[in-house]
């Protein structure tokens, strides 16, 4: 537990960067987890080919709070293309504390990703494939 | 058990637990998740090997020695279940995989052939999915209609409504005993006799209330009763539905296959008797037979004694829990109106990350909206953390949680 709860998370959960939505967005998604009635709405601002703004907004845990505070920071400014090949592997990285062991609490941190992915693709985009390797 | 307890002896009822001798996270484990599902004692672990080892074989089908005797303790199950549950006779005790399973036979089975478009179907705002989704699915399919109780500030059902909600149209009323979130424990018996004042049927789900205090289904009055035997110390995989007879009787079958017949010819078939017609296939074997070894273990230590242990844990955690300001608990403050289940928020702590300091100290608890969404939905919260006590749970588990509670309040302050 000591491992998941490291600062960095606590200081991003009490107070996340890029929370709230975005007037105008170019495309925004919802992703729930029905395990734990957790959600997250990511809005994306696009502007040739780069996401020229992001917010994020919903309720979760403090590993998911964290979790898209971090990526909201990581893909402002990220070109469409590379935002789309974001993969789990780099916000677990970005992240930095042990949770591929714990598959409950991984599906709390990749919640954001998955609304991030699902806005940039559309509906056709399975976020679970990327479980399959774990 | 080595010897029949004579009274309440926590201690000793801990020792046949097998998984509470072991520590999580360097700490022995405080397992308050049994609304969940239940651990299992010694004896019905052994069982469940003794029958692999000694007389493994299907049932109902064999002329040897292994066959008869798995059939033998199959049925014997049978009736240790129908007794404890205060059954008229055996044949009204089917087994199922769970409550689950049970709630989903009667509705295809007695919904599929007694609803009618514009008939109703009362529920609660407290039901747990598996009280929900089936009814819905059934009125999909014949046009009924689904009706909710509301509850009051307390979570207890607000009754005045029965004047208005239950009437001439009312089909079936399907209520749990007892919520798992709130732990209120409604009143069945009353709720038979309204019900049947307009002839509708009455439907039990008995998942937390058949593990944890005594449960007579011709006191309740009911017509339907389901449970699940692994929050009861049995094993996964087995549950029951419970029926009047007359009613069982006149139900179509379920599942077909094998074992629900009589006659099989090319293009029609005639069904076998109650209980066999809606035990198509193979069914649990082991575990049926376990669950009788669950029901001889919960009734040597005694259902009342059970009740009153878990009351007066309750009563305990419920005087510690309000020494946090920063908690809210939901359902009724009465120990009388509720079992030991006890849900809540913690101010500024998502439930998630407070189940998880409480796992760091060895305390395991559910976060989550525990398959009632509605019922969230009405608490206005997302998800609540569940702390749920059993036969085998102590003060000293008590005050760990409240202690991680503490903790974690300091942690996200």
């Amino acid at each position: 537990m000591d491992d998941i709860y490291r600062e960095q998370i606590l200081e991003h959960a009490r107070y996340p960067h890029n929370y709230g939505t975005l007037e105008g967005a170019t495309c925004s998604h919802e992703e729930h987890n029905p395990l734990c009635g957790d959600r997250v709405r990511i809005d994306l601002l696009i502007a040739d080919g780069v996401i020229a703004d992001v917010r994020f907004s919903g309720r979760g845990c403090a590993i998911s709070q964290a979790s898209a505070s971090l990526l909201t920071d990581a893909v402002k400014g990220m070109p469409v293309e590379a935002a789309k090949a974001y993969s789990k592997d780099d916000l677990l990285e970005l992240i930095g504390i042990p949770l591929r062991t714990n598959p409950t609490r991984l599906k709390c941190a990749l919640l954001p990703l998955k609304a991030l992915k699902v806005g940039l693709y559309g509906v056709g985009y399975s976020h679970e494939d990327e479980d399959d390797d774990l | 058990m080595a010897a029949p307890l004579t009274q309440f002896d926590v201690l000793a009822i801990r020792r046949e637990f097998p998984i509470l001798q072991q520590e999580v996270n360097g700490k022995p484990v405080a397992f308050l998740d049994s609304a969940a599902s239940s651990q299992k004692p010694r004896a019905v672990i052994d069982c469940l090997e003794d029958y692999y080892r000694r007389y493994n074989a299907n049932v109902h089908r064999g002329v040897y020695k292994f066959s008869e005797e798995a059939t033998f303790a199959y049925e014997r199950a049978r009736g240790k279940v129908a007794r404890f549950l205060g059954a008229a006779s055996p044949r009204e005790l089917v087994f199922t995989r769970n409550a689950t399973e049970a709630v989903n036979l009667v509705a295809h089975s007695w919904g599929s052939a007694n609803l009618r478009p514009g008939d109703h179907i009362l529920l609660t705002l407290m039901e747990h999915h598996s009280n929900i989704v089936p009814w819905q699915m059934l009125a999909a399919r014949t046009g009924a209609v689904l009706d909710y109780l509301s509850l009051d500030g307390e979570g207890r059902l607000v009754l005045e409504e029965l004047d208005s909600k239950l009437n001439e149209r009312t089909r079936l009323v399907a209520v749990t005993h007892q919520s798992n979130v709130l732990g209120t424990i409604n009143p069945v018996q009353y709720l038979a006799e309204r019900a049947h004042a307009v002839d509708a049927k009455l439907l039990v789900d008995g998942a937390q209330s058949v593990p944890h205090m005594p449960v007579n289904v011709r006191d309740l009055g009911c017509d339907f009763l389901v449970f699940s035997g692994h929050k009861m110390c049995g094993p996964t995989g087995i549950g029951g539905l419970w029926a009047r007879r007359e009613l069982l009787e006149a139900m179509p079958p379920f599942l077909g296959g094998g074992s629900m017949i009589k006659v099989v010819e090319l293009d029609h078939s005639t069904y076998a008797d109650v209980p066999a017609r809606f035990e198509a296939g193979t069914p649990a074997i082991a575990e049926a037979i376990a669950l009788g070894e669950a029901v001889d273990f919960l009734n040597t230590v005694g259902l009342e004694p059970i009740r009153q242990h878990e009351r007066e844990l309750l009563g305990y955690a419920l005087e510690r829990l309000g020494e946090l300001a920063e908690l809210t608990i939901y359902g009724p403050h009465d120990c009388e109106q509720r079992g030991a289940v006890i849900s809540f928020t913690l101010q500024g702590v998502h439930p998630h990350d407070v189940a998880a300091v409480l796992d760091s100290d060895g305390v395991a608890v559910r976060a989550g909206h525990h398959c009632t969404q509605p019922l969230h939905r009405h608490l206005a919260v997302p998800a609540t953390t569940r702390a749920s006590f059993y036969i085998y749970n102590t003060p000293e588990e008590v005050d760990r949680l409240v202690a991680g509670l503490a903790k974690a309040r300091k942690l996200f302050a």
